[in-house]
Parts: C-alpha cells; structure tokens; sequence
C-alpha cells in the first residue's frame, strides 16, 4: 500500500519529477483538484442547458410574460389557475398517462420476449440485434414521418391488411388519425415502436448478467421453463426492467414530437398530450407563462416517478 | 438410490473432443469422484450426467433407465454447482423449498421437509437470511440442503469445496464424506484436487483429454498408475520417473530414502544421488536432485518424514535406496504400464 507514496517522496526528493519537480508536478493527480476537474463538463452542461430552462420556467410559470409584450410581473398562481381552468389541460394530462401507461406495458411485455430471443443462440443473431437497435437511432422526428406516410389516410398499406381481413371493404379507408381512437392507437403504437430498442438492450443486458450456474440449477431442481421465468428469471431481472420503465416513462411522457408530427393533437384534442399542449399554448400562442405552467406539470410526476423507481431498484438490486 | 451408467458417451465442441467415448458405471451409494487437470472433459462429463449437454454419442443411464434424452428435470438428480448458485432473491428456506415447489410436492409437506433437511446439515437458524449474508461454508450447506430436499437417486457435485479457503475446506471435506455415508446416495464428484479425490472417493476415476486413464480405489491408482499421467498427476509431489534404455521406471519420493536409514536389502536399488535442493516443510523435508547414473535429465524427488533425522545438505552425493517392489515400470512410447524386467532392478544401478 505504501510503495506507490513511496515512488512520489523519492521521485521528490531526487527532484526528477517529469515536470521538473516542485510541490506543483502533480498537481493535477490530486483527488481534491482532478475530480472537479472532471466533473465540471457535466455540471456545466447540467446548468445551461438543462438548469437555466428549467429556472426559466419557473420564472415564466409564476408572471405573465407572452411573446407580443415586455411586460413581466410576478403573478403567483394565478397562471397555474389558468392553465388548469383550461378544459383542454385536463384531457391532455389524462392523455398523457394514458399514451405512456398502454405503451409501456406492451413495452415491457415485448421487450422480455424480445430479449430473450436475442439471448439464445443462433445465426444471424448480431444482425437481427442490430435491426431491433435501430428505431431507436432514428431520431424521433425521423422516425414519425415515416410512420405518418405508413398511416396516410390514403396510401397506407394497413388498408390491404384491413380488407383482407374483411374489417372494412375492398378498396375503403381506414383513416387511422381521422379516429379518435385509431389515432390514440397508431401514437400508443409508434411511441411502443420508439421505447422498444433501448428497453431490450436493457433487458438483454440484465439478462446476460444473470450467472448461467443459477439457471442450470433451476434446471437441475426440476424447474420447467415458465417456472424459471417466473421465480428465478423475471425477478433477477426486475431492478434492469424498472430502469427500463423509469427511462421508457420519461421519454414517452415528455415526448412531443410524435403527436406534433402525427397528428397535431387531433383530431379535435383526441391526442393531446401536456408537452404538446404546453408547446401550442406557450410557443404557437405565444402565451409563454401558461405554456411554461401546463410544462411545469410534468415535473413532479417525473421527479416523483424517478425517486420512486430508483429506490425500488436500489432495494431490490441490494437484496 | 442408484447406478449411474455411461456407454460410449462422446461430447464433441465443434472440432474439439471434450468427452472421448467414456464408459463408466458406478456401483450403488458410491462416492465416485472424477479427477482430472482442468480440460480434461470430467466437467463436461458430469454436465452430460445431470442432462445439461446432449451428448454427441453414446448413452447415459441412471437406475437402469435410458436418460440420455430427457432434460435435466426429469433425471432425479441433484446437483450442487460450484458456486453453489443459490437464488439470490430468495431466501434460504425458499431456496430449498424450490425444488420441492418444482416437482409439486404438497405445501403442508414442505415444513417438515425443510426442517429435516436443515436438521441434517445444521443450518435451522439461517433459515430466514439471504445468501450473500451467509458464509462461503454456510452456502455450501445450504445447497447440499437444497440438493438433499428432493431425495435424489443421485448426487452430482462440480468442485464444490474449490470456493473454500484451505482451512475450511478440510472440515468441509470431512463433513461432506460424513453427509454421503449418511444419506448413502450414489454420488459423482468431479474435482482437479487430488487430496479432495483421494479423501473422499471410494473409487477415483482418472481422466485425461476426455478418456478415463484409470479407474480404481485411490490406493490402486496411487500404489499401481495405470500409466505415467496418473503417475505424475496422482501424488505430491509426483512420482519420479526415470528414462533408463528402453523403460520409464517410476517411484513415489517417499520411497526414495537414505541407504543408512533402511539397510542394505537384498532387492533394493541402491543409487547415488545428488542433491542440489531442501525444502522443509515442517513435517516433510523434500530433497531435490538427480540421480546421474540412470538419467541425469530426470528430477528426483525425495520426500523424507521429518522423523527421520539424517542430515542432508545440498551439493552432497549420497547413496539412498529404493525398495525393488515399489518401483513401476513403464512403456517408454506409449507410457502404459509393463511388467518389470526378471530381475526386478534397472540395469544400471548399483544393486
């Protein structure tokens, strides 16, 4: 333990330190100085881009700032009163949970099954892999246009589908986003199609992990398959498929670019969701304050959501 | 209860060999350790017996019956792993009810069960604890328990004292004969320990490059190798071997001592040694050395009991004797076995 200090005192005292010598060589080695050193890129990336927004709209929340004046006064609540006073708010917050809640679950039901069948052994098993990784490299823009031409309301191949299945007649229209509930559905849909990647990655991950000596035993202790699954595998696995949530929960719940691009809320405010709804009202209105308070209502939904789920993972991890 | 049978079992991994056609077949409530270097094929051999590798070739038998194709599950085995591979989520009772929920034994039976098995290997007050808050010791036992609730025909055990620090693994050892006699379930431990193999098996099979070399009590193969691999790798140190002509003479170094000790014996062969090293090992001391006249090549160890008060000192040449009947005589090529020549001494030596 001694012999590293021991190199320093007598690189020291010899004064053949690669700088030249003096209580300054080393400077940079030291505990006290290199860890913030390293540290403050991300802390300063945390204060300005994601620190200073957030402060900014805390200030917007409680004034009546909007884009056509310069007038800013402190109004406390009075904004927050507002935006929930707005019939549209409510919808969009159940909305919100709705769209994140469905897609979620099937989130997490397909992505076990997904990761287990990436797990087992097979040809091709890196390429398939690299397909499933894929939507989630699209960027999210990227990836909701090309599901809006997949559901245009004419050209959509789910038509075929749908009259082969004789759900509606040769030659007719589904409309997915011209429904309220199919356009709730095909956004359910593409946010699954999105969170899917990365939550199987994750799993697969956690799988992978799990000591194959456990499993064996399993089997050795006359453990058929679903029985595995369900008391050996799937608890194992429960702290990486509540990380999985906990990441699938904040992008969903905070994502706007699918419904702005799909469908813009609609039809009527059948899809509106809270971001979006804070983006129309703050930035296409140019109400900044009660767009900045429709936001702020995610923000103890998800600070609460992630404590909650890192403590539960953190109890289960250390079990 | 019951006898585990291979014929012609081969496992093949790609283009390597792992198992090369073994036949092997205990006798019932025996203790069978598989020792072998690691490599050799005795893991791969075990893993084929509990059903978690198919064979290539050949068949696996327990109790008479053709398993070789039925999974793990339905072969009444239990296995205790290495790392003991307790659920880290459960508990230990739950870890051992596991197997009991598994084959659908009742739950009111489960009680009595658990305390039975948690009598036997004394672990009724760790009962509510989780595995990482148990001991290298305490897992083990917790797994033979897991192992034992089922009341398996047979027990297969993958190094299972190798976690253990040298101290405990003694004990361990001593408790886990103790457990087998016990229970009287045929049992096959697979080991590369060769102290473990000699303690605990009733026969010893070794195994080198996925073939048995040897199968006997491990008197027979330490006493009468089949070849020089059980020769140098049973033993400790290994016995010496000797290139003399057309022949590999062999000698464990405990029968390698000081003329002036044993007397000059009709039989012996008497020989000078030259010594270069001494270890003291308390109990032991090991000399070092070679013996120039029959091959000069050739380390030659001596293992002397610390009992025998003879100086011996590095650079001298003394003359130290083997009794003829403790000399094994093998092929040069091949490195089986042969008969010894008439005259019962290499030629060469001074007697």
């Amino acid at each position: 333990m001694s012999s590293p200090a021991g190199t320093l005192e007598a690189t020291r005292e010899t004064g053949q330190g690669p700088s030249g010598g003096g209580r300054w060589s080393y400077f940079f080695e030291r505990d006290r100085v290199l860890g913030p050193l390293m540290l403050s890129p991300a802390i300063l990336y945390l204060v300005l881009v994601v620190g200073y927004p957030l402060l900014l709209a805390f200030f917007y929340a409680f004034s009546d700032v909007t884009v056509g004046s310069n007038k800013f006064d402190f109004v406390g609540l009075k904004t927050f009163k507002a935006a929930i006073s707005d019939p549209t708010f409510k919808t969009a917050l159940a909305h919100s949970f709705e769209i994140t809640v469905i897609s979620q679950v099937l989130v997490v039901v397909l992505c076990t099954i997904l990761a287990f069948v990436l797990a087992a052994d097979f040809h091709g098993k890196w390429f398939l892999r690299f397909l499933v990784l894929l939507p989630w490299t699209t960027p999210v823009a990227l990836g909701a246009i090309i599901w809006l031409w997949m559901v245009d309301s004419i050209f959509t191949p789910f038509d075929w589908f749908a009259a082969k299945l004789g759900v509606i007649p040769d030659g007719g229209h589904l409309v997915l986003l011209g429904h309220a509930g199919t356009a709730m559905g095909t956004v359910i849909a593409v946010q699954t199609w999105r969170m899917l990647p990365l939550a199987t990655v994750i799993v697969l991950a956690g799988l992978s992990s799990i000591p194959r000596d456990v499993e064996e035993q399993a089997q050795v202790d006359g453990a058929g398959f679903w029985r595995r699954l369900f008391s050996i595998q799937l608890p194992l696995l429960a702290p990486v498929i509540l990380v999985a949530i906990l990441f699938g929960v904040v992008f969903t719940f905070t994502d706007m670019a699918v419904i702005f691009i799909l469908t813009g809320g609609g039809p009527g405010t059948a899809t509106q969701v809270l971001p979006s709804w804070a983006f129309y009202k703050g930035i296409n209105g140019g109400n900044l304050s009660v767009g900045a308070a429709d936001a702020l209502f995610m923000f103890p939904v998800l600070l609460g959501l992630s404590a909650v789920v890192l403590k539960l993972a953190h109890r289960i991890g250390g079990e | 209860m019951a006898i585990v049978q291979t014929q012609e079992l081969r496992k093949e991994f790609g283009h390597n060999t792992a198992v090369d056609g073994i036949n092997l077949k205990t006798e019932e409530g025996e203790y069978l350790v598989l020792l072998g270097p690691s490599g050799c094929g005795k893991t791969t051999l075990l893993r084929l017996l509990a059903g978690l590798e198919q064979p290539t070739g050949g068949d696996v038998l327990i109790g008479g019956e053709v398993v070789t194709r039925l999974p793990p599950r339905a072969r009444k085995i239990a296995m205790v792993f290495q790392s003991y591979a307790l659920y880290p989520h459960k508990t230990v009772r739950k870890n051992i009810t596991f197997p009991l929920a598994a084959a659908g034994v009742p739950k009111d039976e489960w009680h009595s069960k658990v305390d039975w098995a948690s009598d036997v290997l004394g672990i009724g007050r760790l009962l509510d604890r989780k595995p990482r808050q148990l001991s290298g010791g305490e897992r083990q036992r917790v797994a033979l328990a897991r192992a034992l609730v089922r009341e398996p025909q047979v027990f297969l055990f993958d190094e299972p004292l190798s976690n253990l620090d040298a101290k405990l693994r003694t004990t361990a050892r001593d408790e886990l004969k103790e457990f087998q006699k016990r229970m009287g379930v045929t049992t096959v431990y697979v080991t590369h320990d060769q102290v473990e193999a000699m303690g605990l098996g009733d026969r010893v099979a070794v195994l080198n490059n996925g073939q048995i070399q040897q199968l006997g009590t491990p008197e027979d193969v330490y006493v009468d190798p089949a070849n020089t691999f059980v020769a140098t790798f049973v033993g400790a140190p290994p016995m010496n071997l000797l290139h003399v002509r057309d022949e590999v003479i062999g000698f464990r170094p405990e029968n390698l001592l000081p003329l002036e000790t044993v007397g000059e014996r009709e039989g012996q062969m008497v020989c000078e040694f030259e010594i270069t090293r001494v270890e003291n090992l308390g109990s032991d001391r090991y000399v070092y050395g070679s013996i120039p006249k029959l091959d000069p090549e050739a380390r030659v160890i001596a293992k002397l009991p610390s009992t025998l008060d003879v100086p011996v000192s590095p650079g001298a040449r003394e003359r130290y004797a083997v009794d003829g009947s403790k000399l094994r005589w093998f092929h040069r090529d091949t490195g089986q076995r042969v008969e010894p020549p008439p005259s019962g001494l290499p030629q060469g030596a001074d007697r």
